[in-house]
């Protein structure tokens, strides 16, 4: 019988269903509501490109330390797209049972009653405790007593040096490592060399459409000079005039009057002059290692430079941690399953730093593996230096607040607008914010 | 079906036929059969939550927390209409329709004159134009970006070469919104030029046959037949444009996130920080309700000068 167009799509419609019942389990599962197969760790996490795919080793790691466990993550786009989904699911009652979560939005979470508590007799079962922790991190994670969060990393903003231009210049030491600049004139100095030694540019951080960085930079000079932006949760402006005009001063001297530093740039044309070799000193994140390494240029990374800090060195920076969200009905079991995953985590923190960050799992951060891996672990005074944003419902990583402010000091460093009418746009766009009532 | 007729004193009278009283109930039920999968989507996903949206706006909503929050009345609104970042930012939508729609229109109107007259290798032609527009927005905005570079992009090299200084095309608040909207113009002109390119083709060319016959240049050809006969394509593109470029979003996001310092920033990217950083769902609703009265405001304003244009017909 010759096949006519309605047998045709009749056959369709029941090889399609059946096909969809037949699917695997997770699928039907996440379609119908239903559980995963007990006993699977369900994570969610925001690390894609270089950091994501660390993740997957570690994840793997896990998988075959842990036979007896499934695993089944997720990963979310960075930012908001990661912290609404977590929000909404956790509020939805279908949170996941692990997920990583920056330590600057740790306190709107637990503010708002979406983080499980993890109690000492749990994490000890899994070998966990205060004594095992950078202090730094680990008090940041603490709320009235209770543990709400497990520190994975401290990720601070660094110093990225081009070696053969910075050799050239006279600016290494016997080994190799860049000689220590403390002070104002020593930065600028060492700007000014490198470029003389043949780069069109002394140094470069990125400065368009790229308020976080131009946060952090800001904060880490700001912080070493001992001020302060938010108190009371965000409900007041403490932002000290004198101290963020000296570093917005500062700031505008290094792009806009000696142009040692260009003006105008954006993330990834930050990252391409210096990995051309364009510019000689590179301020980001630790976590573009893996950039530079996969370009094969000559470079090497250490500490912040200690600007203002002198014996009290600061730095921005802020830490991945491992978070249990709520849930109605939490039983014992889920609670070890996540334990036990974060337990592997941190276990294997030394393939998570490889990608740049700082581990706060002290086991493996004062164990002599780690002190060997260069030049990662030539900045791991960070871990415990590094200031985190002042907490409040508008701040955070990837928050408004970093928009704000951000915005601002990207003006300066444009040459768009003087040192006091940014800082006096700062306070008031923060005014604004710490006069709004938190969501509730 | 209407048929509009005109009546002894000169005005134009709707009627509206009658359906065959046979036919009636029969087709409207197969009618509404084949509309329900679409209607219960849209009602589920579109006309729900749109509800949904405008109850959220008179509430104390957040993202962190479940349920509604604490009543607001008509606090959101007054917070927004009574603060700055409303109004800059529905400027700024304003400023970013004002400066693609008009080359938007005539743009696409002069390639597409120009295309016509093409006789052979005019596929080529209409491949180049419309080829951009079926790039995502992600894509486009990427490809510009680098473009847009200072330092090392292709538009300060080649600015360069014939000795102009490049301007800091996305970072400075005087060009930032005017580079974005070039790089829009890129990208959309070419869907605008097929309408008016398949609008040209239907203009009968004896008509310009018998102009030419009568003397009349290109030009005043043009003027008086070509611009004319292309009214309904130019309005339904005009209108078009208006209403898409008040829903600006995509590439204000990935090129500028609403910098540098706020210029860039639109009414749609003002709900986006305000619901999903802020978390305040409240109020960003209401700001969406606001937003949604001035595009209506816009859609009936066009309404009625497609009206009074088909009444003038």
């Amino acid at each position: 019988m010759s096949l006519s167009r309605r047998r045709f799509l009749q056959g369709s419609l029941i090889a399609a269903g059946a096909g969809g019942l037949s699917a695997c389990s997770s699928i039907g599962a996440g379609v119908t509501g239903g559980s995963l197969p007990a006993d699977t760790v369900n994570y969610w996490n925001l690390f894609g490109g270089g950091d994501g795919v660390r993740m997957q080793e570690m994840q793997k790691g896990f998988e075959k330390a842990n036979p007896s466990l499934g695993l089944q993550a997720v990963t979310l786009t960075w930012g908001n797209p990661y912290y609404t989904k977590l929000s909404l699911a956790t509020i939805g009652d279908k949170p996941p049972d692990v997920a990583v979560s920056h330590l600057s939005r740790v306190p709107t979470l637990v503010s708002a009653g979406l983080l499980q508590p993890l109690s000492p007799d749990d994490l000890s079962r899994h070998g966990m405790s205060e004594d095992k922790f950078s202090p730094g991190p680990w008090k940041q994670s603490q709320f009235n007593g209770q543990t709400y969060a497990i520190p994975l990393d401290t990720h601070p903003i660094v110093l990225f040096y081009n070696t053969k231009l910075c050799k050239k210049a006279g600016l290494l030491d016997g080994n190799g490592n860049l000689k220590s600049m403390e002070g104002e004139s020593a930065f600028v100095d060492a700007l000014e060399k490198v470029k003389k030694a043949g780069a069109q540019w002394g140094g470069v951080c990125s400065v368009n459409a790229d308020t976080a960085t131009n946060w952090r930079f800001f904060q880490s000079l700001y912080s070493q000079l001992g001020g302060e932006v938010l108190s009371d949760d965000g409900k007041k402006v403490v932002l000290d005039d004198a101290k963020a005009t000296k570093v917005l001063n500062f700031l505008k001297h290094l792009s806009v009057d000696s142009k040692l530093m260009p003006s105008g740039v954006d993330y990834g044309g930050a990252v391409a002059m210096f990995a051309s070799g364009q510019a000689g000193f590179y301020l980001e994140g630790e976590w573009e290692i893996s950039t530079f390494q996969t370009a094969k240029m000559p470079f090497s990374m250490t500490l912040f430079p200690n600007v203002y800090g002198g014996s009290n060195y600061k730095v921005q920076g802020d830490s991945h941690t491992l978070i249990v969200p709520a849930v109605s009905g939490a039983d014992q079991k889920r609670t070890d399953r996540a334990l036990a995953f974060v337990r592997s985590m941190l276990d294997q923190s030394l393939t998570w730093a490889q990608g740049g960050h700082v581990p706060a799992w002290l086991p493996v951060k004062d164990s002599a593996e780690y002190k060997k891996l260069k030049p990662q672990s030539n900045y791991a005074a960070a871990g415990d230096a590094a200031v985190y944003d002042p907490p409040a419902w508008y701040s955070g990583s990837g928050s408004n607040f970093e928009n704000v402010t951000g915005s601002a000091i990207a003006t300066v460093r444009a040459g768009q607008a003087d040192p006091k009418s940014a800082v006096a746009a700062m306070r008031r766009g923060l005014q604004t914010y710490a006069e709004t009532p938190a969501p509730a | 079906m209407t048929t509009t007729t005109r009546t002894a004193s000169g005005s134009t009278v709707r009627r509206a036929a009658k359906p065959a009283s046979g036919r009636a109930s029969g087709d409207n039920r197969a009618a509404l059969l084949f509309l329900a999968p679409f209607l219960i989507l849209y009602i589920l996903f579109v006309i729900g939550p749109g509800l949904y949206a405008v109850v959220l706006s008179f509430t104390n909503a957040s993202l962190v927390r479940s349920g509604l929050g604490s009543f607001a009345g008509f606090g959101n609104y007054a917070e927004a209409l009574g603060g700055h970042d409303f109004w800059n930012t529905l400027w700024h939508t304003l400023l970013f329709t004002i400066l693609t729609t008009p080359p938007l229109v005539i743009l696409a109107f002069l390639l597409a004159l120009l295309v016509d007259r093409v006789g052979r290798g005019r596929w080529f032609f209409r491949f180049a134009f419309f080829a951009p527009y079926v790039l995502a927005s992600a894509v486009m905005a990427l490809i510009w970006i680098w473009i847009y570079t200072p330092a090392i992009g292709l538009a300060n090299d080649w600015l360069g070469r014939i000795g102009i200084t490049a301007p800091n095309f996305l970072g400075d608040p005087k060009w930032a919104m005017a580079s974005v909207a070039f790089a829009t113009v890129w990208w959309t002109l070419g869907f605008n030029f097929v309408l008016y390119l398949a609008g040209l083709q239907d203009i009968p060319r004896d008509l310009y046959e018998a102009a030419s016959l009568d003397g009349t240049g290109p030009v005043k050809q043009i003027r008086h037949i070509t611009i004319p006969m292309l009214g309904r394509t130019t309005t339904l593109v005009a209108v078009l444009q208006v209403i898409a470029s008040l829903k600006i979003f995509d590439q204000i996001y990935i090129m500028t996130q609403g910098g540098p310092n706020f210029s860039t920033r639109v009414s749609l990217e003002y709900i986006y920080d305000v619901s999903f950083t802020d978390m305040r769902i409240g109020y960003g609703s209401a700001v969406s309700v606001l937003l949604f009265i001035v595009i209506l405001v816009v859609s009936f304003i066009w309404l009625g000068i497609v009206q009074r244009q088909e009444k003038g017909v």
